[in-house]
């Protein structure tokens, strides 16, 4: 099965396009942990068993000889659409039917498959009623330009033939062949692609430095601990399209002179773990990872780390020292990760989404890359589109997008309130918000617009917040993970976290005062400024900014005892409206705690003495007697 | 304790990972998945076997989040706690499954050693948020009805192995 020279690989691609092609019609069943949860596996077994059934051939694999003509099925990486799923996608028609059931699988291959029949029970349909049958005219995809996640949902994620069809490792080949360590840095620099792991650390000038080391041992790594909460571009990459993680870390391999790579996971994806640990055996059978890369001499070999749980190891030095099975602790630097990085040795150290625009970097060159995004910003970035918005998923936009296109065109809008804030970044991140004196809507989204408003792009998480979320709580929220999440090791960020945990604790349970909000920007001063690692350094950006823009929220918790959101339970009470109360009794057989009372036909009232303020009542009431003030 | 069968899988273990040093924490991973934790006893043979010292591996195992001193329950349910779930509302079915079963933060296995209930800060489904997972299989889109159906399910399913 090795592939030796460069020409064999391009022999083989012919081989397996035509494999491909003489599927007449190809199933594509999102097997992302989504769809996954939804049944999207019951599905696939179901279609294969009803196509055996009717005497069909079924390719789950692409076979070599002869090229019958058959149906393709296959488990494709994430889609993005989550908050559809499970869903399936029809090719060469690009039908996409959303929240697919076991009991639908028939149907659909009686008219979609063996006719040419869409159904239309299963198309997306907008809020206004307007059918979708081709997945790129939904709004959700329209407004999307796909770089890193090209093949997400578009070919078998556990295929390297698929890989190889579609034009896989012809960068690796090019990079080999055509170029020299150097020119690979200078095109990457050129493209001007910057880290997507959060920093937006120029990923040419990283590689240079590596280059320039003479240490004869070196190492790439990726960073694949995705630990903000709300982020899950990363874990989509490397399920959905393993090979193309593995093609740019074999690039960076070349460019910088590194013979060995590391992909560092976090324990929390098995799913990409599977899948990363069958793509690199696939790659090693076929000579793309392993000694003499297609007959070039380079040798390049890929291992898998997994995390154990520890946000603080997206870190880079904290990364490394895991790997090396240590306790995952940042280190002061320099010396930098370049310099002297894992075991001691010069280290490339980017993060998936990185690794995954440099194959279309090489391919079609610094030059087009730069057609997308504004100076400085230029390409795609991923974003995790979540929380309090209609269409949540996994989206990519060329760099500079406004906000108001990701949640209004692409997000369909806020869902259950109007629209807040978005908080991006995850827990170093800010919030961005609409209110008197700021409208960051039509802000564009890149690094350095972002910078100068005090949020960052982070890994690409953005958590969508409607007009019942209290931005104390959030930030309260976040405080909780990071003091969680602090390692220990720098006493600013130990006692820092703890210390602002407690005066946000104060503030959402009614016992804050002006004081506390003065001590929170001081902390929030010295935290920035004095903690060891990034973890530290960001861990009061939340707090910082939604004081920014939301200090009346603050001084409504502390000065009137109010939470203008209604949120936080300890400065709410609930009353029953006597007017609109009934008296049909529902509330106090619901209430778990027997503080409410009343006699039939007559209002109902709450023992505020007795009422653990659960909700149950209002939530159960059918005539909205039931108030928070 | 550790019997000679338990050693001797320890010792299988530690050989597929050439008794490196730098493989403690996916040695440490997969002899939590033998135990569902980590025993003291096990902590300082893999010490002795790596030739590491005893402060060392227990510094490790203390250290990350998914290693466990103590035995967990026989259904972990890992309710996410991450922004996503949390503005869509995970706590409320973070507080039902306790209040269906009786434990709490500091106390989070029930003393039938059957669940364990604890929080992870994202699972990465964020677009099917609020989620759980029962041993590592995803449930989406919880709502506190759900959470109380699911232990009766598992309860039952307990109950008709033994």
């Amino acid at each position: 099965m090795k592939i030796s020279t460069r020409e064999e690989l391009e022999a083989r691609r012919q081989e397996y396009k035509q494999a491909l092609n003489s599927q007449y019609k190809q199933i594509l069943i999102c097997a992302g942990t989504g769809c996954v949860a939804g049944g999207s596996l019951e599905i696939y077994a179901r279609m294969q068993e009803l196509i055996e059934a009717k005497g069909l051939k079924c390719s789950v694999r692409l076979e070599k000889e002869p090229h019958e003509p058959s149906i393709g099925l296959k488990k494709s990486g994430c889609h993005g659409f989550c908050e559809m799923g499970p869903l399936l996608r029809i090719e060469p028609m690009g039908w996409l039917y959303i929240k697919v059931k076991v009991d639908d699988c028939e149907e659909i291959l009686e008219k979609s498959i063996l006719a040419d029949e869409v159904i239309d029970r299963l198309v997306y349909k907008d809020k206004d009623g307007n059918a979708y049958q081709k997945q790129e005219e939904i709004p959700f995809y329209k407004q999307q330009t796909r770089v890193a996640l090209e093949h997400c949902g578009h070919i078998n994620a556990e295929s390297i033939k698929e890989y190889i069809a579609v034009g896989g490792y012809s960068a690796l080949a090019k990079a080999l062949f055509d170029m020299t360590s150097e020119e690979i840095v200078d095109e990457i620099t050129e493209s001007s692609l910057r880290g997507r792991g959060g920093g937006g650390f120029p990923t040419g000038r990283k590689w240079a430095q590596v280059l320039r080391q003479t240490e004869p041992t070196k190492y790439v790594v990726c960073n694949g601990d995705e630990g903000d909460p709300g982020a899950f571009m990363d874990r989509s990459m490397m399920e959905g399209d393993p090979h193309r993680v593995i093609e740019g870390m074999i690039i960076a391999g070349v460019a910088t002179k590194a013979t060995h790579g590391y992909i560092y996971v976090r324990a929390e994806y098995p799913l990409a773990v599977a899948r990363l640990q069958r793509a690199i055996e696939q790659a090693e059978e076929y000579g793309l990872l392993g000694e003499n890369i297609l007959g070039s001499g380079f040798d390049f070999d890929l291992r898998i780390s997994q995390g154990a749980g520890a946000f603080v190891c997206g870190e880079g030095s904290a990364l490394t020292a895991s790997i090396e099975g240590n306790r995952g602790m940042p280190r002061v630097k320099p010396p930098r990760t370049v310099e002297k990085g894992l075991f001691e040795k010069p280290t490339v150290l980017n993060n998936v989404e990185t690794y995954c625009n440099v194959p279309p970097i090489i391919n079609k060159g610094a030059k087009w890359y730069a057609t997308m995004g504004p100076e400085n910003n230029h390409g795609t970035k991923a974003f995790a589109l979540t929380g309090n918005v209609q269409n949540t998923g996994l989206i990519e936009v060329p760099m500079g997008t406004t906000l108001r296109e990701v949640i209004f065109d692409i997000g369909g809008g806020v869902k259950g309130g109007n629209f807040k804030a978005v908080q991006i970044g995850g827990p170093s991140g800010g919030c961005l918000c609409i209110n008197a004196t700021e409208d960051h809507l039509d802000m564009n989204l890149d690094f350095d617009s972002l910078k100068k408003v005090g949020a960052m792009i982070g890994s690409g998480g953005l958590v969508v917040m409607n007009d019942k979320s209290c931005m104390v709580e959030v930030a309260r929220f976040f405080m909780n993970f990071t003091q969680n999440e602090s390692c220990g090791k720098c006493v600013p960020c130990r006692e820092g976290t703890k210390r602002m945990l407690e005066l946000l604790t104060d503030i959402v349970e009614g016992r804050g005062t002006l004081e506390h909000i003065d001590m929170l920007e001081e902390l929030a001063q010295t935290i920035s400024a004095t903690a060891l690692c990034g973890l530290g350094k960001t861990a009061a950006s939340p707090v910082v900014s939604t004081l920014k823009y939301f200090r009346d929220e603050y001084i409504a918790h502390v000065v009137d005892k109010k939470c203008p959101a209604g949120q936080c339970k300890a400065l709410i009470s609930l009353q029953i409206d006597p007017e609109l109360c009934k008296g049909c009794s529902k509330c106090a057989r619901m209430c778990p705690v027997g503080a409410i009372s009343g006699e039939i036909k007559s209002p109902f009232k709450i023992d505020q003495t007795k009422c653990i303020k659960c909700g149950a009542c209002r939530d159960g009431c059918n005539f909205h007697a039931v108030k928070e003030v | 304790m550790l019997t000679q069968d338990e050693m001797n899988k320890m010792d299988a273990i530690m050989q597929s990972h050439e008794y490196q040093q730098t493989a403690v924490i996916a040695i440490l991973q997969e002899v939590q998945k033998e135990y569902r934790y980590l025993p003291e006893d096990a902590l300082c043979y893999i010490a002795k076997g790596l030739k590491l010292s005893e402060a060392k591996v227990y510094g490790v195992a203390t250290f990350y989040e998914n290693f466990s001193l103590e035995p967990k329950g026989k259904y972990v349910i890992k309710c996410c706690d991450g922004t996503a779930c949390h503005v869509r509302g995970s706590i409320p079915i973070l507080e039902e499954f306790r209040k269906q079963l009786g434990v709490s933060e500091k106390k989070p296995t029930t003393d039938d050693m059957l669940f364990t209930v604890e929080t992870v800060s994202c699972l990465g489904a964020c677009g099917l948020a609020p989620v759980c997972t029962v041993n590592d299989v995803v449930h989406a889109a919880m709502t506190t009805k759900k959470a109380a159906d699911l232990i009766k399910q598992l309860k039952e399913e307990a109950a008709n192995e033994n």
